[in-house]
């Protein structure tokens, strides 16, 4: 059996880390609470503002619940409904036009869901197992027994599991990481 | 030239996205790569980008970038120079 140590939850300017209240923005948009947020973490990371707001989902989620975490060996499953719709949008717009054919470098980079997970993967210097599923809700039938595996066959100590969606300023991030020891069972009805 | 540097110093923020930096921050000598504002590889694309778009000026040897990147000052005379709007 293994365990949930810790979980977090964000949506609409509300941060609850392992059941408690840990932020409430003054902004419910995106963009707003994003900052503030990342301001209210104190963090010295300025590649944090070019990144997608995928990306900056994931990334303040991660940051949180990894707070006081030493082990590297982390692996990173990430899911979500969308994939990186918002920035395909962006890059659509920015090629629409053929007299006005300018794509952007640094939105096009954000034209995979995944790049979430190489995000967070270069904060914490982690090399580990990673996967972005595409579902229409939370596929815990599929990540319930392979973070088992994962934790089972010695590929990851610890396992990050993370349901990311955004889409305009509906966001949601439902995160939780699971280890030998914590005070959560993790099994289906825990997780979904 | 001291107008032109100052709009590409703002055109720079805004499409960088370097939220933390002024204008008043970046001197015109200070090294936009490496040490100085810490732009990466895809920041120097973005610039070429911003070149076409804003200046009708395409490099065609990425190459020429390092020279012409190095800086604010050295930026904005090769804009003057070679801009065609």
């Amino acid at each position: 059996m293994y365990y949930i140590s810790q979980y977090i939850q964000l949506q609409a300017g509300t941060v609850l880390f392992n059941g408690n209240p840990f932020f409430q923005s003054e902004h419910s948009e995106f963009k707003g609470f994003a900052k503030e947020l990342y301001q209210k973490l104190e963090l010295q990371y300025p590649k944090f503002y070019k990144m997608d707001n995928l990306c900056k989902l994931a990334f303040l989620a991660s940051e949180i619940i990894l707070q006081g975490n030493q082990e590297s060996d982390v692996a990173l499953l990430f899911s979500n409904q969308e994939a990186s719709l918002g920035s395909d949008l962006q890059h659509q717009a920015h090629i629409q036009d053929p007299e006005q054919y300018y794509p952007s470098p640094a939105v096009f980079v954000y034209t995979l869901p995944n790049i979430s997970i190489g995000e967070v993967s270069i904060r914490h210097q982690f090399k580990s197992e990673s996967m972005f599923l595409l579902a229409d809700a939370y596929p815990s039938t599929y990540l319930l027994p392979y973070t088992q595996y994962l934790l089972a066959s010695g590929k990851a100590k610890k396992v990050l599991c993370g349901w990311f969606r955004m889409q305009d300023d509906n966001y949601e991030a439902c995160c939780y990481l699971v280890e030998k020891e914590g005070p959560i069972a993790h099994e289906t009805q825990t997780i979904e | 030239m001291a107008e032109l540097k100052e709009l590409l110093k703002e055109q720079i923020i805004d499409v960088l996205n370097l939220e933390d930096i002024t204008v008043a921050d970046i001197q015109d000598n200070d090294p936009l790569f490496g040490e100085g504002l810490g732009l990466d590889s895809i920041d120097a694309l973005e610039l070429i980008v911003l070149l076409d778009k804003e200046y009708g000026i395409k490099l065609a040897d990425p190459k020429q970038g390092k020279e012409i990147f190095s800086s604010i000052q050295t930026l904005a005379q090769f804009v003057e120079q070679n801009r065609t709007k």
